[in-house]
This record gives structure tokens, C-alpha cells and sequence, in this order.
């Protein structure tokens, strides 16, 4: 028998949280009733959390289907499942410690392998930092639908598996290579698109199949079977303006698909816009789930609820995870948007709540107020691009040495166009925002002109900028497209001094198919 | 809200679909990898899972992207030496600065490799394949047991009497049944001595006194009555007969090296030989291989030297069919080793000894082996020996024979040799 201790001392343990080194159900429930309080305090919005304990073999597993619970099968998550095995197998790397997804409720990822430091971690970084993310940002709110994810995947697969079955797996898996390659450019970047819902979009699937196939047939056939060239006046391009979402105009109105065929297109195009907003969010995203592990496990143990030992190994972790390397280091890989992410979000608090002269001159309008708030609006109501363009500090840029480099394919040597110093400032933050818009990042690739009244061939522009050319990738694309096209498929590059020329071609005879 | 789901024990291999899919869109690729892989290994070194590489052209998943070149602005951290309007040497860093904003290092290599296991390795090769139904029957008879550990039981014979087990079964036993006993003797004893206290002297007269020392002796003889042992106590190890099956096989290769065959028919041969030991692998845990090849006469010899080594002269076949039967009974015999045996040959022979080879076989070769493969390497007529060997095949079901004219046909043959029978 021990003795009691003494009546201060039982009290605090009573309260402090065990920390082992292995976890179990029982304790994680714990930790995160206690994370659960002091995220309320914070006043952070979250989903509901779904944990789901995973091992390593079932966290590749996920991997391989992009994260997601459920998901139509093709033999390129096969491709990345081996990819993953086996760097994994050979300690190459490691696993993610945690996958979140962005649903209703939000389901969290924690792989069995982990210690309860890690768990406790892994709990509070992602079903509250990314939970509440995924909750509030308006490109999650207004792009996606939370509510809807799961279901229309389970909807997903099974129309493919139908498909699979009717119209053979070959066939299908095509079709989806195809879809794929186009994957990038079947998002829209400013329309809003509906919300997904299983039970509409069983209900419509039908409906919209046969409308879509009435549509389509009406574009082609109220035009002259064959009219003599030469007959045009200024001819009209089809479509009057130019197109960015590709598959979009695929589904829309490519002339020989099947109905399942644009239903699949559909399929992709729905997922890839579903994705959009994190390929967006990246550096905030990250930097916003780890600022608040951080400050989460900190309140825990400010409140002398965990162990040193604990605090010690979460430590460890999460310098890890937030170290950027300087360029010269042999472990560079560019900017670590989980670095930048967590330093931009604690700048931020650090601003509210002791700003110095500096930042009242660049942030006047926040420096000096609720730093709950003040995050509260900008997680809310911001991208990467205009994350950082709006709220890069001075200070922060000069912690992190930040600098640009201008490297011109012209010229014989790099050179430095600005150094965090007075005069480079908003250079290096016009830069570095930059570098984090996908419109820049990726090739601005639109639907130029479908040649309805002749052969039917569809031509793309491609509008290049700062002559970036692009990857070998594209005659392979080309083909891809031409098989949903069905006829020749052209891209032409439009240069920044208006010249056009042809950058790619795949030509394709009428109604035969692809290849 | 906060829910904790373990998924742990369930949905593994969730991607098994996948993986099977990528298995079955570079089937041909993947197949002529293995293929070459064999080709670099010992026959007996055959077995285990390979790194397969594929060119990564063919499986890329094209993307429209940006390449390098052109106007490029990056931004990178941890300035150490630079100032505005700087130039530099490229790369930045020593290394190329154009990753910044991809970072997708380590997938530009030209190959995707990957990792077959042992199993996907062989199924590329073994498909469809299966033992024989003779074979197989043979297997499920399982003529081996072993016995097993399996607790305890209460009967056995003294070899097997677990002595700590059964003495602390009795010690309990004598502990339970003298419980009762004990407590009386306990009270007597205590009566006995308040008895002598009051009387102060030891009164052997007192009839209280007497009556207690009868009760105590009594109850002392009761307590003595119980066996310090009983046959109820005994525990012995309990041990089942459990079916052990069979794990292991020799496999014969006889080949003819007389001047008639080259180096193209042994290669052909090598590949046969290869399919069979792979095949006898998946099915038995430990597979010997004894390499016999012949002219006039017989001779067991090493891997390398029956590929690479080449005689010249006659044929005398039935040498090596004679030698084999020596081996299988000198070091081969008791049952516990299944055999097979495969045969490759140009097929010539002298004339009086293919029947002799057939007698053998019948006789001797036959009712020791779980099956005999022959392959004739041979594009012209079949010879005597062919002939002599169809009376055998029409006799026996272990039998199986196929001529093989170019390298192609090999594959076709082996499958043609153990295809899976309706059941």
C-alpha cells in the first residue's frame, strides 16, 4: 500500500494526463475531452470528429486513393500504392502521421503505430486545426460540400463498377486515363458549383443522362450535314467565349460519348473540383492546423495537465515538421508550406498582441486587437496567393532571410532581385505569393474553338506567359483529349507579343476510335 | 462530437484491386521482366520476390504543365550571403533551383520499380497452373503424421506423467478433503490444553481429559487416512497424431549432353528444368534438385557443369534412368521425399536400348515417382526412343511427354504439361 498524498498534490493528479508510451482508446477519448475544452475556449468551430485507427499497411492503403475512405478503383492508385510500399519498406520515408478529410463529420486518419504523444498531436492538429479550416474557409465552404463528400464517392464507385460491368473494365479504365490526364483543368475557378448530395444525384443521374444526349445531339444536328467550304463568311467560334474547365466542355459537348461516358467524366471532374480548394490552401491549411497543435498542447500543459516527457517528444515533432531548411542545405526542397504556414499564423497573433511601430505602419488595421478574431477573419476569408500577399510581415521575412532569385533562361547567370530589406519587402511578397497561385503555377490552357460547321476538330490556347514552355507531357495529353474529343485536337500557343503558333496536334479520323 | 473507430482488423488490402489492376494493365511488361530475371539466376535460386523495373514512359499519367525555362521568380529562405542585384552561378545552392515550386523530387527517375513478393513473382509464371489430379490426390492422403502438444489429460502412460502437476493436483486434494478434519483437531487441541490449564497437572484419570486425547488421535488418523496420492491426482501430457503433410521433393533433371545436343537445346532444356523447379517450389517446402546428365554413360553432377559441360559419342538413355533409380533409393527412400523427375533429350538413342528405357520406367521408375516429364528438343521426326515412350504414357497417367522445337514453345508446353484438369 502507498501512501496518499498530499491533498495538493492529488488534486493536480487527478487532473494531469497520463503520459505512456503506448495509447489506447480509453486515453485518447481523454486527451481530446480535455483538447475539446480548451479549443472551445479558443472559440474554434469545428465538424464533428470521426477518429479511425488505421495500421501502416491500411494508412498506404489510403494513400493510394488519395485519402479518401472510398473510391472508384483504376490501376494508377495500384502504381502509387507500390511507389508508397515500397520507399516505405526500404525507410525512405516515412508515413504522413495522420490523413484528415474534409467531410461531415470529419474523419481523421491515426496510424496504430503511433505513441500517444503522437495521437494526442495528431488529434489536435487535425480534427481541430484542419477540421475547423475545412469548416470556415469560404473556398471550402462555397467549393465543396462536407456534407455530401462521402456519399457521392460511395455514388462514384459503384455507377463505375456499373460501368465496368457493362461496358467492360477496359473500356472504363480508358475513359478514366483519359479523364485523368485532364484532371487539372476540369476545376472551375470562378463559377460556383453545386452541391453534391447522394440522393439528387442518383435521382437526376438518370434525367441529366438523357437531357445531356438530347443537348449534345442538337448542337451537331441542326447544322448542315455538309456545307461547301469556302461558304463562311467571318465564321463563329463555338464556344462564343473561351472555355477553362476542359472537362466540363467534354461532358458538355463532345459528340460521340455515351451517356455513362459523360456521367464518368462528370464523375472526375465533380472529384478534381472537390480537391481545388486544398491544392489553394496549402501554406495556410498546414500552418493553420499546426499553429493550433501548438497552441492547443501548450494550454494543456500550461495548465500542468501534461507530463514533461510529453511535452518533450511533442517538441520534437513538431520542430520536425515546421524546420525550414536554408537554400544551400542538402535537405532544401523550396519553401515548406508548413513552415511558412505556422510562422505567418504566430506572426500574426505575435502582431495583435505586441506589435511594434513596424507593424502598425503595415498592419494597421489589425495590429493591437483580438488576435482571435483577427485570425478568426483571416482564415476565413483568404487563399495562399492572397494569404500571403496580404499578410507577410516585414519581420517575418527577415527571420526567415526570405529572398528572390530571377532566373532567365537568356541570360548566363541567376540573379538577385530583392533581399529582405527595405527595398525588397513587397518584392519578395509579390514573389512568394505568386509562386503559391496555381493560375502561375500551371499552364492557362482554354477551349478556344470547336469547328462545328467543318471537321469538328477543337482547338485549345494555350496563353503562355514569361515564355514558360510546357512539359513533354503535352502531345501525350493531346492524345487523351482527342479520345474524349473524338475528332483532331490542336493546341496552339498564344504568345505575350499576340503570335499563335501550333504547339501540338493529334489528328483523328471521323468516328473511329482513338488511336 | 468526437467518435473513436478501430479500423485496424478490418479493410486491409483495400487497394489489393488496384494493385491487381496495375498488375493486369502491364502484364506483358511486367511478365518479360521476370522472364529476364530468370534467365540471370540459378535454377534453385529461383524462388523469392524481384524487384521489377518498367520503364516509366509507360506508365507516366501526362499532365499539362510548365517546364523549366522561360522567365522564372522564386523565392528561398535563408539568405546568408546575398545582396540585391547579385548574379550567381546556376544552380542556386548547388543544387537546381528549379524545383521551388513543384518539389516533386524523386519521381524523374527513368524506371518505376517496384517489389513483387515471392507469390506474385510465381503466379506471373504459374497462372493457371496446378498439379496434376494424380498428384494431387496424392498430397491431400498425407501419409505423414506428427504428434502435437495438446494440454492435458487424465489417463496416459507413465512416460508421460507430468509429475509437478500431479503432485501439486494432490497436495490441493489432501488440502480440501482435510480441511474439516483439521478444524476439529484444531478445537480438541484447544480444549485439551484449557482442560490441563485448569487442572494444573497432567490427571491421566480426568475422563474429559481422555476422551479429548481419543478424539485427537482419532481425528490425526483421519487426517493420515487421506492418500498423499491418488489416481485421481494424475496428470499426463496430452499428445495428438496430427496430419503432417509431406514438404519436401527431389527433383530429377536427366539431360542427354552427347554431341547431338548444343548449347541452344541445353538452353531450351535449362528453361524447362527452371518451370519445373518453380513450380515443385510453390508446392513443397524444401525441393532438392540432383542433376544427372549421360552420353554412354551416367554421371551425377553439379548445376553448372550439366549446362555447361559437353561430351561427345552415343546415347545410352536407359545409364541415366538406372543411375536415377539408384540415387532415389540410396538417399531418396522412407516415403518422406516426393519425387519428380524431368527428362530432356534430343531424342536419339541406340536403337536396342529404348526398350530397355521403357521397361525401366514401367517397372522401376514409374511407381517410385509422383510424375515424369519428357521433352523432346527436336524439330525433325521423332526417333525410337518417342515412340517407346508413347507405350508408356498410354500405360501410366504419371507420364507425361511434349516436343518442344524453338524456345518460344516452351512456355506452352509446361503449361500444356500441368494444366489445371476439371475437377
Amino acid at each position: 500500500m502507498s501512501e496518499l498524498p498530499p491533498r495538493r498534490a492529488r488534486k493536480r493528479a487527478r487532473r494531469a494526463l497520463p503520459a505512456p508510451g503506448e495509447w489506447s482508446l480509453e486515453l485518447i477519448e481523454r486527451y481530446n475531452r480535455e483538447l475539446a475544452r480548451v479549443a472551445g475556449g479558443f472559440g474554434l468551430e469545428t465538424y464533428p470528429i470521426e477518429v479511425e485507427l488505421i495500421s501502416a499497411e491500411q494508412m498506404m492503403d489510403a494513400y493510394a486513393s488519395i485519402g479518401m475512405p472510398v473510391f472508384y478503383h483504376h490501376w494508377s492508385f495500384g502504381k502509387h500504392f507500390l511507389t508508397t510500399e515500397k520507399r516505405y519498406r526500404r525507410g525512405q520515408m516515412g508515413l504522413a502521421y495522420e490523413i484528415v478529410i474534409n467531410s461531415n463529420p470529419c474523419i481523421a486518419y491515426l496510424m496504430e503505430e503511433n505513441t500517444m504523444t503522437m495521437q494526442a498531436l495528431v488529434v489536435a492538429h487535425a480534427a481541430y486545426g484542419h477540421n475547423s479550416f475545412f469548416r470556415n474557409n469560404y473556398l471550402f465552404t462555397t467549393w465543396t460540400s462536407a456534407e455530401g463528400i462521402i456519399d457521392y464517392l460511395v455514388f462514384a464507385r459503384n455507377y463505375i463498377a456499373e460501368c465496368e460491368e457493362r461496358h467492360g473494365e477496359a473500356q472504363v479504365e480508358e475513359l478514366l486515363d483519359s479523364c485523368h490526364a485532364l484532371m487539372n483543368l476540369g476545376v472551375d475557378r470562378y463559377k460556383r458549383v453545386q452541391r453534391l448530395s447522394l440522393a439528387r444525384e442518383h435521382e437526376r443521374q438518370r434525367e441529366r443522362e438523357d437531357y445531356l444526349q438530347t443537348q449534345v445531339n442538337d448542337l451537331w444536328r441542326t447544322l448542315p450535314a455538309r456545307e461547301t467550304p469556302g461558304h463562311g463568311e467571318a465564321q463563329e467560334r463555338f464556344p462564343a467565349e473561351p472555355q477553362e474547365n476542359l472537362l466540363y466542355f467534354i461532358e458538355k459537348n463532345a459528340p460521340l460519348l455515351e451517356p455513362w461516358q459523360r456521367e464518368i467524366v462528370r464523375i472526375v471532374r465533380k472529384i478534381a473540383q472537390y480537391f481545388y480548394p486544398q491544392r489553394q490552401t496549402q501554406v495556410m491549411n498546414e500552418g493553420w492546423a499546426c499553429f493550433w497543435h501548438y497552441t492547443l498542447i501548450n494550454a494543456l500543459y500550461d495548465e500542468g495537465l501534461l507530463a514533461d516527457s510529453f511535452m518533450i517528444e511533442f517538441l520534437q515533432h513538431h520542430t520536425n515538421v515546421v524546420a525550414q531548411p536554408a537554400y544551400d542545405s542538402p535537405w532544401y526542397s523550396g519553401i515548406n508550406p508548413y513552415a511558412l504556414g505556422f510562422a505567418m499564423w504566430r506572426d500574426l497573433r505575435r502582431i495583435c498582441e505586441h506589435p511594434d511601430d513596424e507593424d502598425r505602419a503595415w498592419f494597421p488595421e489589425i495590429a493591437g486587437t483580438d488576435w482571435r478574431r483577427s485570425l478568426d477573419f483571416a482564415m476565413r476569408n483568404f487563399k495562399d496567393e492572397s494569404f500571403i500577399a496580404q499578410y507577410l510581415s516585414p519581420r517575418l521575412m527577415r527571420e526567415l532571410r526570405l529572398f528572390a532569385v530571377l532566373d532567365d533562361d537568356r541570360r548566363q547567370r541567376l540573379s538577385i532581385s530583392a533581399i529582405s530589406d527595405e527595398r525588397g519587402y513587397r518584392e519578395i511578397r509579390r514573389v512568394l505569393s505568386d509562386q503559391h497561385n496555381l493560375g502561375s503555377r500551371e499552364p492557362d490552357i482554354q477551349v478556344w474553338n470547336a469547328d462545328i460547321r467543318g471537321d469538328r476538330s477543337l482547338t485549345l490556347r494555350h496563353r503562355s506567359s514569361q515564355r514558360r514552355p510546357l512539359t513533354g507531357d503535352t502531345a501525350a495529353v493531346l492524345k487523351h483529349l482527342a479520345r474524349l474529343w473524338g475528332f483532331t485536337v490542336r493546341l496552339e500557343t498564344l504568345g505575350e507579343d499576340c503570335s499563335i503558333e501550333t504547339a501540338g496536334e493529334c489528328r483523328l479520323e471521323k468516328r473511329k476510335g482513338a488511336r | 462530437m468526437f467518435r473513436v473507430i478501430d479500423h485496424r482488423h478490418d479493410g486491409k488490402n483495400r487497394s489489393a484491386i488496384n494493385r491487381s489492376r496495375f498488375f493486369r494493365r502491364f502484364r506483358a511488361q511486367i511478365r518479360r521482366a521476370v522472364s529476364d530475371s530468370i534467365s540471370g539466376r540459378s535454377i534453385t535460386d529461383i524462388d523469392r520476390g524481384e524487384d521489377i523495373s518498367l520503364p516509366q514512359k509507360d506508365l507516366a499519367e501526362p499532365q499539362f504543365g510548365l517546364d523549366a525555362g522561360g522567365i522564372r521568380e522564386s523565392v528561398h529562405a535563408g539568405n546568408d550571403r546575398f545582396n540585391a542585384g547579385d548574379e550567381v552561378d546556376r544552380p542556386l545552392g548547388g543544387e537546381d533551383s528549379g524545383r521551388g515550386g513543384a518539389g516533386q523530387g524523386g519521381e524523374t527517375e527513368d524506371d518505376f520499380v517496384f517489389r513483387v513478393s515471392r507469390e506474385e513473382f510465381l503466379n506471373i509464371f504459374f497462372e493457371d497452373l496446378a498439379l496434376p489430379d494424380l498428384v494431387k490426390t496424392e498430397l491431400a492422403r498425407i501419409p505423414e503424421h506428427k504428434l502435437v502438444r495438446a494440454g492435458f489429460s487424465q489417463t496416459g502412460v507413465p512416460a508421460n506423467l507430468d509429475v509437478a502437476r500431479s503432485m501439486r493436483g494432490a497436495l490441493g486434494r489432501r488440502t480440501a478433503l482435510a480441511a474439516p478434519w483439521r478444524a476439529r483437531l484444531h478445537e480438541a487441541e484447544a480444549k485439551l490444553a484449557e482442560a490441563l490449564d485448569r487442572h494444573g497437572v497432567d490427571d491421566e484419570e480426568d475422563e474429559e481429559i481422555h476422551a479429548l486425547r481419543i478424539e485427537i488421535a482419532r481425528l490425526k488418523a483421519h487426517i493420515e487416512a487421506i492418500p498423499y496420492i491418488d489416481s485421481f491426482d494424475l496428470r499426463f501430457h496430452n499428445r495428438v497424431r496430427q496430419p503432417k503433410p509431406t514438404t519436401q521433393a527431389v527433383m530429377f533433371c536427366l539431360m542427354d549432353v552427347s554431341g547431338s545436343m548444343d548449347e541452344e537445346r541445353k538452353d531450351i532444356a535449362k528453361r524447362f528444368f527452371l518451370l519445373l523447379y518453380l513450380f515443385l517450389q510453390r508446392n513443397y517446402e524444401n525441393v532438392e534438385v540432383v542433376f544427372i546428365r549421360h552420353h554412354t554413360v551416367a554421371a551425377e553432377v553439379s548445376e553448372d557443369e550439366f549446362f555447361h559441360s559437353r561430351e561427345s559419342g552415343g546415347t545410352v538413355v536407359s545409364s541415366a534412368l538406372e543411375l536415377m533409380i539408384e540415387i532415389a533409393h540410396s538417399r531418396y527412400a522412407g516415403g518422406s521425399w516426393n519425387l519428380y523427375a524431368a527428362q530432356a533429350s534430343d531424342g536419339d538413342n541406340w536403337d536396342n536400348d529404348s526398350p530397355t528405357c521403357r521397361n525401366l520406367l514401367i517397372d522401376a521408375v514409374l511407381p517410385l515417382v509422383q510424375y515424369f516429364a519428357y521433352v523432346e528438343i527436336r524439330a525433325g521426326e521423332p526417333q525410337n526412343l518417342w515412340r517407346e515412350y508413347l507405350a508408356v504414357a498410354a500405360r501410366s497417367r504419371k507420364f507425361a511427354m511434349q516436343r518442344i522445337a524453338e524456345l518460344s514453345d516452351i512456355y506452352p508446353v509446361f503449361r500444356e504439361l500441368f494444366r489445371k484438369k476439371p475437377a
